[in-house]
């Protein structure tokens, strides 16, 4: 579960100070096209959602397909039909273990958010910080969590803490290298101008650094949010009293296969939800930023 | 005699070794119009940031009025190549920033901006973004963000060179327009010999790496200058000198 995270970190990065022109700053600046009438917004959003809601439905066709030509036991594969018959009957207990699997993710990433940003706004203003944390910072993406977890549970018990800890150890990193790199990419003469005009390095991280810094923040909070449900799921599977997690552990023990997979779908949309809810907030927070 | 407003005494400036600045020396009076050019690479943005006080000279001093402001940038007002107007703030708002750092309100310094709109070119532009301006409102909109903070001495580093010809020649006209209005002090780097005879009083041709000042010319043409002055005989001739200083250098 940990790999794709270590992979998709952008951790090779360079985090010095960059003398890319001031092309990253103007990528905002055109005029923007998402103002357009509602009907079209509505037609592009369908027009990126209809291919893989095709292949989607290829999918469970084709498993369906097989479940049925095949005659596999419900147990070993539970055709997709099944999944969603027993999953409605059971919508009752899967909410009630959604909703503990949702306040997990949310305290866990807004502590990851708290953490993230307070070691970046720390690199950003302290040279010797960043030798010394940005190593730090890669060997602690390189804990087997799938080790770390069960240990945890017997140091913080069932309760939240060492699923926030999971969360926040999952989701911290891409989110502190993101904004470090967004700080950091801040033209020189930017830089230069504000320094010119006498400004303070609170100034000018306030004027120039945090708001260029704000475009990969934005992606970073995407890389981010998808692991933490996850995450969540996976400290919960580990040990927990309530919660998505255990319900798919407690599920499998009981031969429960379609059950499973329900759960996984919850776990999914409610992943894709969030993820979409980042966009929403950055049109909220950087207006100014549209994306080509 | 009035004492210059901006003097440059024997700037001195190397990097790692390798020296770029060689004994810079320069006067500008209480409302001229320098202009300063030099070979590419020879080191002008360098002396631009030791003057406006972005970097420290080895040896040599700057003073304004005569008091020695060497290291500091309270008596300057620098406009750099890129008009670095920020996506994220208002054109009005980015014409503030200088002001703001200042530790001008927000609403006090928009009330200084505000009224130099209309002579700008940018009126009703105050509320858009950045990226909605033409590349010869943006410089101007950078310019006003120079000018507003009432500095001593304007310095502007090829303000005009990433433009387009004809919407040069127009920043050009402009320019010298509004220079005729306003007593601004203003020293101007650019390596466009054109643009240095049509709006400077005095040109200072900097020598190669290590670069000085090897030579200054005084351009004797009437003010305020419009484009006919490009055809003048006393505009060819100033032009032709200037070549010829920055040939021997």
């Amino acid at each position: 579960m940990t790999e794709p995270r270590i992979a998709e970190a952008p951790a090779a990065a360079p985090l010095q100070e960059s003398h890319l022109p001031a092309t990253t700053l103007h990528e905002g600046s055109f005029p923007a096209t998402t103002g357009r009438a509602a009907g079209a917004g509505f037609r592009r959003a369908l027009a990126a959602a209809a291919p893989p809601l095709v292949l989607v439905a290829a999918a469970l066709a084709g498993w369906q397909w097989f479940v049925v030509a095949t005659g596999v036991r419900p147990q070993v594969l539970p055709s997709p039909l099944r999944v969603a018959e027993q999953g409605w009957a059971a919508r009752e207990q899967i909410w009630a273990n959604t909703v503990p699997t949702l306040q997990v993710t949310a305290v866990g990433f807004g502590v990851s958010l708290l953490i993230g940003w307070a070691i970046a706004i720390a690199v950003d203003f302290s040279p010797w910080l960043r030798r010394a944390l940005t190593p730090l910072l890669v060997a602690s993406q390189t804990l087997p969590i799938i080790a770390i977890a069960p240990l945890l549970i017997i140091w913080f018990g069932f309760g939240l803490l060492p699923k926030v800890v999971v969360i926040a150890l999952v989701t911290f990193f891409p989110i502190a290298v993101g904004l470090i790199e967004g700080f950091a990419s801040t033209p020189r003469a930017a830089t230069n101008l504000l320094r010119s005009m006498g400004a303070s390095r609170w100034q000018r991280f306030r004027l120039v650094r945090l708001p260029q810094a704000m475009p990969s923040f934005f992606t970073a909070l995407r890389i981010g949010i998808t692991y933490a449900v996850t995450g969540a799921i996976f400290a919960e599977y580990v040990g927990a009293t309530a919660g998505l997690g255990i319900y798919m552990s407690l599920s499998k023990n009981s031969f429960r296969t379609d059950l499973v997979l329900a759960a996984v779908i919850v776990t999914a949309v409610l992943s894709v939800s969030l993820f979409a809810l980042t966009y929403l907030v950055q049109r909220l927070v950087v207006p100014w930023y549209r994306r080509g | 005699m009035v004492p210059p407003r901006l003097t440059l005494d024997g700037l001195t400036k190397a990097y790692g070794g390798l020296p770029v600045l060689d004994g810079v020396r320069l006067t500008v009076a209480p409302g001229e119009f320098v202009a300063v050019v030099g070979p590419s690479g020879c080191g002008k943005s360098t002396l631009f940031d030791v003057v406006a006080g972005l970097e420290r000279p080895d040896a040599g001093r700057v003073l304004v009025d005569g008091v020695e402001v060497t290291g500091r940038t309270e008596p300057f007002a620098y406009m750099p190549q890129q008009d670095l107007l920020f996506p994220w703030r208002t054109v009005l708002d980015n014409t503030t920033l200088g002001l703001e750092v200042a530790g001008v309100r927000r609403r006090a310094a928009r009330d200084r901006a505000r009224p130099l709109f209309a002579e700008f070119g940018l009126s009703g532009f105050e509320g858009v973004r950045p990226g909605e301006l033409s590349g010869g409102m943006r410089q101007r909109a950078a310019l006003l963000r120079t000018v507003v903070q009432d500095r001593a001495v304007l310095l502007l580093d090829e303000p005009f060179g990433a433009l387009d010809a004809l919407t040069r020649t127009d920043m050009q006209v402009w320019l010298s327009a509004m220079r005729a209005r306003h007593a601004w002090t203003v020293v101007l780097v650019t390596h466009d010999v054109r643009e240095a005879v049509f709006l400077a009083d005095r040109i200072a041709v900097l020598g190669p790496r290590p670069t000085s000042v090897i030579q200054e010319l005084h351009v004797q043409l009437p003010r305020p200058r419009g484009l006919s002055v490009l055809t003048d005989a006393e505009f060819a001739a100033a032009e032709a000198r200037l070549l010829a200083a920055l040939q021997r250098s």
